[in-house]
Parts: structure tokens; C-alpha cells; sequence
């Protein structure tokens, strides 16, 4: 049976109609998996009795009350908190964690009828961008089982990529989601921060952090952002603005369209088959009536070290709280500090350590304002030189990688290295814009991204464009799942 | 000090005091994954409202920080407080010691949460959350103080100004009130502080005060023999009233404060200041004054029933029920303090109201119950409740002022007591005395004692 | 070229409440790349340049004084390591 080509629209109506029942669908769902997943490592924890249950129930319904999510199989990452459902951030030290609560995220998809099949891989606590940092396993690219899916969403990219949901959510702080969605040729839309709740999101930097979905569809994944936006009470920084239609958005048309394409987003660090790729995507977009030009963001070349400064920091005291006093795996000591030091120590993998040690640093007396408080004055220069661009255009459009996914291993012992590869991604999350990961074509048979940055909570532009493009470069590639285990 | 919401500063779980252990919390307040904070605007305006009391300035603009440091008790092993831009700044509050009045100037106010309470046992600690989030105003004074008495006047007044807002009940013994004090010492005519240690584990004013008096002349005795006071943190023991060296400070502790992320500034414009302005009740000084204008009470007096909110509740309330503003002063002062000190309780905890205490001040007045009399039946009002009237009913006490009655009995006391008339004609003023005593004894107190005295007199000159 | 010494190292795991391995001494030479990989950040005058602590421009998110139901206790320590009285146990506090 094929499910998850088809957009959603096509799959509700025949639910809606019950010419497929909830249940059927489920029931292939993770029979789909069981063959799937076996090669690609995405899921962590699979939700299967509860989905089934909610699938029964769905299915004796009568009445023709439908809601948005009705039926629709959605990845959750482990980040994530689900009620009751084991949630691990990829960490040893949360290996056997039962929230107590679900996310709002969550909490919306079930009030829509939307059903959570399962947890998804990632690096631990969202700390990497290969999702090479999981304490559990690696999760492998559809496209080539020997490279990585991208991180730290790697399993919701790869879930989507390789067709076992339509929907998956992830989270995007340095591009954790745009990344991996360009490695796995799927979509994936970090939207503006304040459009989703963080409330549930185990927080890795909370002024950076946005949950976003991956789809393989743009129109899939507007409608998704759609049923999970708007304003939440548990989330302070939940932005009160109206959440317009998205998917009305999606009119083909950017005429008139203004691109801006920042010079330094095309440099030679870009390898050849992503070049073409994004610069054929241009072309495509100016056959569509849209203007393109080159504009500059001066201060790119800082945004690595800020985010990282900044990132870091926010993340040594949100990871603080991992202390194994209240719940996570303790390790016993016959003193608090041991206790302390121990379970930390065991619990945590390397990354995640390295990154608590250099935010800890950089708050500690005599180099706060040296480096904090400095990277948060660069952070405006930053947020500036988008705002100066906005002026005058619609959208940026760049590639969203340099390269198209490495091979796993070989970049993991060099965090310089690792870090570098963010440069794309990681202005906007400083910013607080959306931004969005097309697929834009293969190089070398693996999947190459398009990024469209929009203006603060104009996401339907965003969308637009994309889905213009896609349209209109009709592309209709999956991997091929060739070494996939039956 | 902790602030009297209903719930906690960042999340729903109620802040009542004293229910079992860990049955007030939530997945916010236990710092699990994924929770974030949202502010309770009742907190606010309470900090707003004590700093207003304290004369201090208004923030316009003011935000929350993460303080960062591992403890047990400290969920998210940070606590959000407020570093660089608290709430108020810049006030002060008046005191009086030894009839001089000064000023004391106060630095800061702020608003955070609270930690959970640390039980330690021989084999580890036992922690309860309950109290984890309940939200607290830290108020620093200025070094202003020169005397352990004025420290002491200083957390009176300060109680009391507190209490009046509103805003706490600021009661140590329940936590509501918690303090820690510096000392240092400087030679005469030297403009520069001396070192300060830091005393904690004080549990009561009047241990602040005996404290402060250890702490003097211990640092006193260390500087006069050549000694140098170490940046030290020390425990005051209550059994032997001394302070103890608990650590010495290196330098200060590293809380690697930063901006709390998950909470948006705070804009406080002048509408909002002045709301929360309007919504403050009268205050101990302004009180303390009005009762010497309207209640023509002496300004002494009127300081003492100010003191704390619910005294001077009590007081009004007595005379708006109608007893004679100078009586229900002296009760007050007198014996309604003298029991409440004795048995350690609050005006609240007893069944005497000011209704009860108002008509047995007119009892007395009309000449029905006698002052001696009166303290059975305070005694009974204070210790059981009732109405005074019926007290007075029941055990018999009704003053009897009847000249007739009176005479009845003392005429043939009289006649049975030959020798102390003769006596007092002849100068034995003691002989009266007894008169009046058996009088007393045969009415079992209840005769009103100066009509006694004259009757007897009257008769006596008769014979 | 940054340097860190050991003693820093040691100082910044204990805040951190990491034990000192070896592994978190290796450390020292990763927080010297990135220190000084930021080190280019000094190259702008930010003097007057105000810190974005939230991106977004939003002020005085406030919630009422309105009481929620708690969890009850079973559920609040169902995730301890261990329990005494109702309280979750941590081993002994030695010193500060």
C-alpha cells in the first residue's frame, strides 16, 4: 500500500469517507516500519498500543465530526515530552524518563485527531549535526545507508525521507531540522520563534530553540505548522500574533517576488553539486516571474562563534537541572557532590559535556562580558543586517548545506569542523526567522537543499515560494531504499 | 520574605503552608524537562507594592536572571531572581530607638522563588518541594545601622510596614520571614567599612539582636588583639548565643548570572505604578497618627498599638463597637498583650474579639462589673470566648452598687464588729480595711469597693 | 593563542558538576580553538550596540493568581531514585 506520496488531502478524504479505516492505515504504518527501520535507526520508542487504541477509537466513531489531524500518523522527536511515553533526548541519563506531561505540540496534534506513532532519533539533547551524538544508535540517510541523516533531527528527517510517516516534528536551534531535511531530500520548516510553544521542548538554547515539521511535501508540512501554531499560556515567549491559513498561501504564483541571494551564502565553500543545484533553483524561480539579486550580510562570518557562545551558555544551565535528584538515571555516591559529578558524568556523552563545559566558562566571572555579553551584542548586528535586507526584498534564498551528507565518521572528531557546517543555518535562528529546507535536486545522487528565509511570522511567503518552486521543478524523488532489509 | 499569593510565582501549585510534603507541586516546579516559567501578576504587584511601602523607586523597565548553583532543594539548579535590575531601589524606612528617630536607607528590592525545604538526616537529606516556587522579596538594606537595637527596631518596623501592605504574613517561625545579617567593625575617625561577616540561622528578632551583640565583641576582641575578620559566614547557635565559623568566603560565589530567556522584561508604565499605588492600605506612620487626632490617645500609646496590622485592627474595630478609646488602649497594652505573650499566640489565635472586649469595657463603665471583677472575666473571654454579659450573669459577678443591698450586709457587720469601729475611732486606719475586706469576702467580691468604703464610713460615724 | 591551565579546567567541571577526567582536561584544548575562533568577534565596536537577550519584541507576559490542581505526591516522586516519608532522598551534604 502506498501511503505517504500522496499528499494528506488525498489520504483524509479516503479516511473521511472510510473507504480506509484508521486502523488499516495504522496497522500498515508500523508494518512499514518493522521492515524499514530495521536498516535506518530512526525511531527510538514506538507508541504502537496507544496508537492503536486511539486508532479503534477513531475508526467507531460515527459522527462526521473530522478534525484537522483526523487519522494522520505524525514522528515525534525525542525531545519532545509525550505523557507516559518514554522520552530520552537520545541521552543515557533520561534512558528510562516517563514524562509526566505532553508538550503542547503534542497536546494539539491529539486534539486534532492526529495520532503519534512514535519517538525519533536525534543527537543527544540536540547537540550535533549528524545525529552521530545519540547514545543509543546512529541513525543512517535513506539515500546512502553509509552517511549520516543529518542532526540533530536526524530520525524525523530520515522517518520522512524513507516514507514510515508523512509527518514529523523536530527542532531547529542552529538548523537541526533544515539540515537534515536537505540530507534526506525531504521539507523542513523552522518557523519564526514565538509561532510554536516551547512548552514540552526539552530545552537545549531557549532563545534560539523552534519545533518545526518535516514532510515530503510543502503542502503537507504548511498544513501541519498550521494545526500547531498560535499563541500558548505555558510559553511566555509564545508570540499573541494571528496565524493565518498557510495553505492559502500556496497559490503557485511569485510574480513580482523579490530574492535576495546574500554573496556570502554562495562562496567557494559551497561544493559544485550543491551550486548548480541551488543556482539552477534560482534560475527555476526566475523563469517564475520573481527577481533575483545579489545583497550582502556582512556580519555572517560572526554568526558561527556567537551562536556558539550564546547557544552554549543557555545550554549549560538548561542541562543544569539533569542532576538525578528528582528523576533521571542516578548514580550512587555516599556524597551529594560525587552523586552529582557521577551521574553527570556518566550520563552525558561527550558533546553535550563539551558544550556544558564551554557555556560554563563563558558565564563564569572575568569572561562573561568578554564573551557573553559581547556575542549578545554581535547577535543584534546580525538581526540587523537581516532587517536592512527585508527592507527591500521578500525572501533570502541560499543553499541550506555546503555539501550533501558525509559519510559517518568522518567528521565527528573535529568540533571545529562540525561547528563550520552550521554557517547556513545558524543566522536565522539568531535572528528568530523562518526558514524553510526544499529539496532542490540530486548531486551525485544524494539530495540537495534549497533555504528560503523569510521576514519575522511571514511564513506564507516563505511556504509560497517553495511550493511555487516545487511545483514548478517537479521533482518526484525518493530514495531508492536499495540495501533496506525486508 | 514570602509574598501571600495564592499560587506560586511560575506556576499554578498553591502556596499554603503546612500541607504534607511534596503534595504541592507540578512538572514546572519540580524542574522536570521541557517545563517553562510564566509569571504570576499578583507577584508583581505585591513586590511593587512592598517597594512602594519602602519609598523605594519604581522600575520602569526590569527582567528576571538565572542564578546558577547546584543544591538539592534547587530544582533546575538555577533560581530565577533578579541581578542587575531589580524591582525597587533606593528606599528607606523611618525607626525610633531610644526616642531618636533615623532613617534607614534600603538598597534593593527584589523578586524570586523560593527553594524547597532540605531536611538533613543521619544518612542523607530528605527534600520537600512544597515551598519550591513560592515567591519572595529580598530586601538589602544600607549599612546604616550602628547598633545591634537598631537592627532590632529596624525588622519591627520593617515587619510591621510589611504586614500593613498586605503583601506577607512575616511570620519567622512559619518562614514567611527570613533574615541574615552583616556586621563589621572600623576604628573611630576611619571613613572605609571594615571587613563584614555574614551571620545566618537567625530565627528570631531578638536573636538578630543577640547575635549582632556576640558578633560585635568578638570582632572587637580579634581587632584590639591585632587580629584580622576573615570574609567569614557564621551560624548563630541558640543555646549558647554565639556565632559560629561555618566557611570563609573566597571571593564571591560564581552564580554566572545571565538573562532569563524563557521570561519577557517587564514594562511598568505609570498607570500600572500608579494602580498598584492606590491599592495600598494605610501604613503604620499614617495610622499612628490619626489615632492620636481622632482618638486623642498619647502618642506612645498609639506607637505600641501600631506596631503589628492586627492589633491596631483590633483597637478601631473595639471602639467602632464602642468602648472608650483610652479603656480599649489600656487592655490592649495591658492585659490582652501581657496573655498573648505568655501563651506565644497572635490576636487572631484567640477567642476574645473586639465586640466581647468592647462591652466589657462598658460593663465596667456602667458600674456594672468592677475592675477587679473584670480580669475573671477577661480572663474567661480570652481563655473560652462568650458574651461579657452573660459571663457576668453566670458567675455572679454583677457589681453590687445598691445602697441598700449594701447596707443590708453592713449594718450587721457592723453590729457584730464593735472593737474595729472602736478601733478606727481611735486611729487604726487598718481597722477599715478589714471592714471593707469582710465585706468583700460576704459578697464574694462583688460589692462595688468605694461605695463600700463610704457606707461604712457613713455608718461608722452614726454610732 | 588561548590558554587554558588545568586549575581553570578543574574550577569550570566542579561548577559544572562534572568530574575531572581525563577526557574533560582534552577539554582545554577544544575550549582554546573555539575561545579563540570567537576571539574574531572583538573585531567589532559594539560599544554602543544594545544585547538582544529575546529576539522578539514582546513585554509583560503575565498570568492571574488562580490555583491549579498539583500532581499528588505518588506522581510528583514517581520518577526519584529513592524516597523517604514522602521526600526524595539525596546522599549526605558534606561541607558547603
Amino acid at each position: 500500500m502506498v501511503l505517504f506520496d500522496e499528499s494528506y488531502k488525498a489520504l483524509q478524504d479516503r479516511l473521511h469517507s472510510k473507504d480506509l479505516s484508521v486502523t488499516e492505515l495504522i496497522d500498515e504504518v508500523y508494518k512499514n516500519i518493522k521492515k524499514t527501520d530495521g536498516s535506518i535507526h530512526a525511531f527510538l520508542t514506538l507508541n504502537e498500543e496507544a496508537a492503536r487504541e486511539q486508532a479503534r477509537a477513531l475508526d467507531a466513531k460515527n459522527d462526521q465530526v473530522h478534525e484537522a489531524l483526523f487519522g494522520l500518523s505524525v514522528g515525534v522527536k525525542d525531545n519532545i515530552v509525550t505523557k507516559g511515553l518514554k522520552t530520552t533526548a537520545a541521552s543515557q541519563l533520561l534512558a528510562n524518563f516517563e514524562p509526566l506531561y505532553d508538550a503542547t505540540v503534542v497536546e494539539r496534534i491529539q486534539d486534532q485527531q492526529g495520532i503519534v506513532i512514535g519517538k525519533l532519533n536525534m543527537d543527544e539533547f540536540a547537540m550535533g549535526s549528524s545525529n552521530e551524538n545519540s547514545s543509543f544508535y546512529i541513525t543512517r540517510n535513506p539515500w546512502d545507508l553509509n552517511r549520516v541523516p543529518g542532526g540533530s533531527s536526524g530520525g524525523s528527517a530520515a522517518a520522512v525521507a524513507s516514507r514510515m510517516v508523512p509527518f514529523s516534528l523536530g527542532s531547529d536551534t542552529g538548523g537541526s531540522i533544515r539540515q537534515p531535511a536537505a540530507f534526506c531530500g525531504v521539507v523542513g520548516m523552522k518557523p519564526t520563534y514565538g509561532r510554536i510553544s516551547r512548552s514540552g521542548l526539552i530545552a537545549f538554547a531557549s532563545s534560539l530553540d523552534q519545533i518545526g515539521p518535516l514532510t515530503t511535501t510543502v503542502e503537507n508540512n504548511a498544513y501541519l505548522l498550521q494545526a500547531m501554531s498560535g499563541v500558548d499560556p505555558h510559553d511566555s515567549t509564545s508570540a499573541a500574533v494571528d496565524v493565518p491559513d498557510f495553505t492559502k498561501a500556496l497559490t503557485g504564483d511569485v510574480k513580482g517576488l523579490r530574492i535576495a541571494v546574500p554573496k556570502e551564502y554562495l562562496d567557494d565553500r559551497i561544493s559544485e553539486g550543491v551550486g548548480a543545484a541551488v543556482k539552477k533553483a534560482l534560475v527555476q524561480l526566475e523563469s517564475l516571474g520573481a527577481f533575483v539579486e545579489e545583497v550582502s550580510l556582512p556580519h555572517s562570518k560572526y554568526a558561527v562563534a556567537t551562536y556558539y557562545l550564546l547557544a552554549s551558555s543557555e545550554a549549560s544551565a538548561n542541562l543544569a537541572r539533569f542532576d538525578g535528584v528528582r528523576y533521571g538515571e542516578r548514580m550512587e555516591a555516599d556524597n551529594l557532590v560525587d552523586m552529582y559529578k557521577r551521574t553527570r558524568s556518566e550520563g552525558f556523552g561527550v558533546e553535550v559535556k563539551r558544550r556544558i563545559m564551554l557555556g560554563t566558562f563563558m558565564l563564569s566571572s572575568g569572561y562573561h562580558d568578554a564573551y557573553y555579553k559581547k556575542a549578545q551584542k554581535v547577535r543584534t548586528l546580525i538581526k540587523r543586517d537581516f532587517e536592512k535586507i527585508f527592507e527591500n526584498f521578500d525572501v533570502i534564498v541560499g543553499p541550506t548545506t555546503h555539501t550533501t551528507a558525509f559519510k559517518i565518521g568522518e567528521k565527528i572528531n573535529n568540533p571545529l569542523t562540525m561547528y563550520a557546517n552550521d554557517i547556513l543555518t545558524i543566522p536565522v535562528n539568531l535572528a528568530g526567522l523562518p526558514a524553510i529546507s526544499v529539496p532542490c535536486g540530486l548531486a551525485d545522487g544524494l539530495p540537495v537543499g534549497l533555504q528560503i528565509i523569510g521576514k519575522p511570522f511571514d511564513e506564507a511567503t516563505v511556504y509560497r515560494t517553495a511550493h511555487a518552486y516545487e511545483q514548478a521543478a517537479n521533482f518526484k524523488f525518493a530514495p531508492s531504499l536499495q540495501g533496506v532489509t525486508v | 520574605m514570602e509574598l501571600k499569593t495564592h499560587s506560586k510565582i511560575f506556576c499554578g501549585c498553591s502556596t499554603e503552608f503546612g500541607a504534607p510534603p511534596n503534595t504541592h507541586t507540578c512538572s514546572i516546579c519540580l524542574g522536570h524537562p521541557g517545563v517553562l516559567p510564566v509569571l504570576n501578576k499578583q507577584a508583581v504587584d505585591f513586590a511593587m507594592r512592598a517597594a512602594m511601602a519602602l519609598n523605594c523607586e519604581i522600575a520602569t523597565d526590569t527582567k528576571f536572571d538565572r542564578k546558577n548553583y547546584f543544591y538539592p532543594d534547587n530544582p533546575k539548579a538555577y533560581q530565577i531572581s533578579q541581578f542587575d535590575q531589580p524591582i525597587g531601589e533606593h528606599g528607606y524606612i523611618e525607626i525610633e530607638v531610644g526616642g531618636k528617630k533615623k532613617r534607614i536607607g534600603i538598597t534593593r528590592l527584589h523578586l524570586e522563588e523560593d527553594a524547597g525545604k532540605l531536611t538533613h538526616t543521619e544518612d542523607g537529606s530528605l527534600v520537600d518541594f512544597n515551598r519550591v516556587g513560592t515567591p519572595l522579596i529580598e530586601i538589602v538594606s544600607e549599612p546604616d545601622m550602628r547598633t545591634p537595637e537598631e537592627a532590632y527596631a529596624y525588622l519591627e518596623k520593617l515587619k510591621a510596614i510589611m504586614q500593613y501592605t498586605g503583601v506577607s504574613d512575616c511570620k519567622m517561625e512559619e518562614g514567611s520571614l527570613r533574615c541574615d545579617a552583616n556586621l563589621s567593625l572600623r576604628p573611630y575617625g576611619q571613613d572605609a567599612f571594615g571587613t563584614k561577616t555574614e551571620l545566618k540561622n537567625l530565627n528570631s528578632f531578638s536573636y538578630v539582636q543577640k547575635g549582632l551583640e556576640f558578633e560585635q565583641v568578638r570582632q572587637e576582641r580579634v581587632l584590639l588583639t591585632g587580629g584580622v575578620i576573615g570574609q567569614e559566614t557564621r551560624r548563630f547557635d541558640e543555646a549558647t548565643k554565639e556565632t559560629i565559623l561555618m566557611r570563609v568566603k573566597e571571593g564571591s560565589d560564581d552564580y554566572r548570572y545571565f538573562p532569563e530567556p524563557d521570561l519577557v522584561k517587564l514594562h511598568i508604565d505609570a498607570a500600572w505604578k500608579e494602580k498598584v499605588y492606590a491599592e495600598i492600605p494605610e501604613l503604620p506612620d499614617a495610622r499612628k497618627e490619626r489615632y492620636v487626632n481622632e482618638f486623642g490617645i498619647p502618642a506612645y500609646d498609639a506607637a505600641v498599638l501600631t506596631q503589628t496590622k492586627s492589633i491596631a485592627d483590633f483597637f478601631e474595630n473595639t471602639i467602632q463597637a464602642g468602648a472608650d478609646s483610652k479603656q480599649a488602649g489600656n487592655w490592649l497594652m495591658g492585659e490582652v498583650s501581657a496573655y498573648l505573650n505568655n501563651e506565644n499566640k497572635e490576636i487572631e489565635d484567640v477567642p476574645l474579639t473586639s465586640e466581647s472586649l468592647a462591652k466589657m469595657i462598658q460593663l465596667i463603665e456602667q458600674g456594672t462589673l468592677s475592675s477587679k471583677l473584670a480580669k475573671k472575666v477577661f480572663k474567661e473571654l480570652i481563655t473560652t470566648g462568650g458574651d461579657p454579659e452573660k459571663i457576668v450573669k453566670e458567675k455572679g459577678l454583677v457589681q453590687i452598687s445598691d445602697e441598700g443591698a449594701l447596707k443590708d450586709i453592713i449594718i450587721p457587720l457592723l453590729d457584730a464588729n464593735h472593737q474595729s469601729i472602736i478601733d478606727y475611732k481611735n486611729g487604726k486606719d487598718r481597722a477599715l480595711g478589714f471592714l471593707v475586706g469582710q465585706v468583700m469576702k460576704l459578697t464574694k467580691g462583688q460589692a462595688n469597693p468605694p461605695m463600700v468604703n463610704k457606707i461604712i464610713l457613713e455608718e461608722m460615724d452614726k454610732r | 593563542m588561548a590558554e587554558i591551565s588545568k586549575e581553570q579546567i578543574k574550577y569550570v567541571a566542579h561548577l559544572a558538576r562534572l568530574d575531572f577526567t581525563e577526557e574533560v582536561e582534552a577539554f582545554a584544548k577544544d575550549l582554546e580553538d573555539i575561545i579563540d575562533f570567537a576571539g574574531q568577534l572583538n573585531e567589532l565596536d559594539t560599544e554602543d550596540i544594545e544585547e538582544t537577550t529575546h529576539v522578539l519584541d514582546m513585554t509583560n507576559v503575565l498570568r492571574e493568581d488562580v490555583v491549579q490542581e498539583s500532581l499528588d505526591r505518588e506522581q510528583a516522586l514517581k520518577n526519584a531514585f529513592t524516597q523517604q516519608d514522602g521526600q526524595v532522598k539525596v546522599p549526605k551534604v558534606i561541607g558547603d
